[in-house]
């Protein structure tokens, strides 16, 4: 099938909620830098926050081949109502139990993205996909490791991890909003849908969570909107924080 | 980044060889350091060489974890994706140089929770730098290329010291660091070249610094026995005069060449002994830091303390009993 606007607008529009969930994601991470329950953590969610930016910064050029701006003035000068992120990406970092919890569900989904996105007849894609997907292997790894360590903890350990697994469930299944151009980007094999995603994301965590001895929370809503352009209060003090000294002029090399 | 082994001015020392420790193994010590050996961990050494290193090294830990405050406050500001990149990378390349340091600590006999408890009950210090605002963008350029310069002068003379854990460690620190200099000049260059606004904010922070930069090496070093022996034991291996004399021959012509101006007119080259002239920063506001009362102290530490505080379930979680006898990483 021959590619029409609508296909390039999905592409688009799908490109700029990843590399949005990336950046957000990356600068949420950054903010363990010094404050880790312990160094290596400091240091690990460090490396997986710089594998973040740098994947945004990737999907950002791809957007800026398909005539968008450049990255930076892309990540640095929009508002928040401008942003297509989920709405898990923007909770601020807690305490390390919601952290976690986020990290693992978020870059679970990431890499079951990435790994079918391997396969998009969209290659510049397909290419950065080949490549993110050997980075988020190890976050997920990370993620994994320190759940199923936490949950057998001990008592205390184990009720944060269900607690936290609570709060982050419905911000999780955010993550699979449907854009407006699901249809033509799936028939014309850039990416299968949100929907197909979400199907190979809960068998995969599920049984994992289960064997961890956590509860998946039963009958909760997804927390939407993020897609849209419609954000929690912590999205606009992230960006303002971010865009500080880029704003002072954004015409000079910094 | 950070070490700094100047010698706390508030240390007693009492005679440097313990009560029944014995001279011929003494000797025999100081003949291998003076035939460049390295100390390893399980050598015999004087109660005063491991208390010393312990203190240094612990010290320079702290400094790397302490020091990423002031600059990880940046990371979530940087300016555009590539200032952004370079200041996660580093300050990670700090937190990583606590580990290994921390590491080289605990092969002398004290865990890594003694030392972080010391640190958050005021006992021991960490370079009084870090408890100065980085206040822009600019200051933490400014402290990306020229504390980081003013560490590796001292860390590169370290580096040759006795101890091998602590030798080796540093060698692995310096070469990270010397990418960090790098980076702290190029940003520097960045604003120094850049638009007023950007030019004003870099002036002022070479003005804030000049300060503590000037501290950084520790006052001038008394002559005492003490100094002589940690000398001889290759602990201390230049003097503070000395590595602050280095510093200003290599950075200050780069200062002036990127037309910033220091904040103290009496400083030039005199040609005829080729030392730099200074006007001696004020060793009492020195002292003060040290001993607390510090523009940052206090915040620094809360924030320190938070971080334990909030990480302590965490680590009741998973972490197991010490082993006794730590593997030296380096």
């Amino acid at each position: 099938m021959e590619m029409t606007e609508r296909h390039v607008m999905g592409l688009i529009e799908m490109l700029y909620k990843m590399a949005d969930d990336q950046l957000i994601i990356g600068h949420r991470n950054s903010e363990w830098t010094g404050l880790g329950p312990i160094l290596e953590e400091d240091i690990a969610f460090s490396s997986m926050a710089q594998d973040k930016i740098g994947q945004s910064l990737a999907l950002y050029e791809l957007l800026h081949e398909l005539g968008e701006q450049d990255p930076d003035t892309v990540a640095f000068t929009r508002n928040a109502e401008q942003f297509h992120c989920c709405q898990l990406v923007e909770a601020p970092i807690g305490e390390f139990d919601f952290s976690i919890v986020r990290q693992y569900l978020f870059d679970q989904a990431e890499a079951l993205r990435f790994e079918m996105l391997i396969t998009s007849v969209y290659e510049p894609l397909a290419m950065v996909s080949r490549k993110f997907r050997g980075e988020i292997k190890y976050h997920v790894m990370h993620g994994k490791t320190w759940i199923e360590q936490l949950s057998k903890g001990n008592e205390e350990s184990h009720d944060r991890m269900q607690q936290a697994l609570n709060a982050v469930w419905p911000l999780a299944l955010g993550m699979f909003e449907e854009g407006d151009y699901e249809k033509e980007i799936a028939e014309v094999h850039i990416f299968a849908g949100e929907k197909a995603l979400q199907a190979r994301w809960m068998e995969t965590v599920v049984p994992f969570l289960s064997s961890c001895g956590l509860e998946i929370p039963a009958h909760s809503d997804a927390v939407l909107g993020g897609r849209k352009g419609k954000h929690s209060p912590e999205l606009q003090p992230l960006l303002d924080e971010m865009c500080e000294v880029f704003r002072i002029d954004p015409s000079a090399e910094w | 980044m950070y070490g700094s082994a100047y010698i706390d001015p508030n240390t007693q020392f009492e005679g440097y060889l313990a009560p029944g420790e014995d001279p011929a193994l003494l000797a025999e010590f100081e003949a291998r350091i003076a035939a460049g050996d390295k100390i390893e961990p399980r050598d015999w050494m004087p109660a005063l060489y491991r208390k010393q290193l312990i203190r240094m090294i612990e010290q320079h830990a702290h400094s790397e974890i302490i020091g990423a405050l002031p600059e990880g406050t940046w990371i979530t500001r940087a300016p555009g994706f590539r200032r952004k990149l370079a200041l996660m990378a580093k300050v990670q390349d700090e937190v990583g140089h606590a580990q290994l340091l921390y590491n080289a600590a605990e092969t002398l006999g004290k865990s890594r929770e003694d030392m972080i408890n010391d640190l958050l009950t005021g006992k021991s210090k960490y370079s009084n730098v870090f408890n100065y605002p980085a206040m822009t963008w600019a200051d933490s350029a400014v402290i990306a290329w020229l504390i980081d310069a003013a560490a590796i002068v001292n860390q590169l003379a370290n580096s040759k010291g006795s101890y091998g854990p602590y030798s080796r460690a540093l060698d692995r620190i310096c070469a990270e660091e010397s990418f960090h200099l790098k980076y702290g000049h190029d940003n520097v260059v960045f604003l120094a070249t850049g638009t007023p606004k950007q030019r004003q904010m870099v002036q002022e922070a070479l003005t804030r610094w000049w300060e503590p930069i000037m501290h950084f090496f520790g006052p001038p070093d008394n002559v005492s026995q003490h100094t002589e022996v940690l000398m001889r034991w290759k602990v201390k291996m230049d003097t503070n005069d000395n590595m602050r004399q280095m510093f200003l021959n290599m950075y200050v012509p780069k200062i002036w060449d990127l037309g910033l101006s220091l904040p103290d007119p009496d400083l030039r080259k005199n040609e005829e002994t080729g030392k730099w002239e200074y006007t001696e920063p004020n060793w009492e506001t020195f002292k003060q830091v040290i001993n607390g009362h510090g523009p940052c102290n206090a915040e620094r530490l809360a924030v320190r303390r938070m971080a334990e505080e909030k990480g302590r379930w965490v680590r009741r979680a998973i972490l197991k009993e010490n082993t006794p006898y730590a593997i030296p990483l380096s």
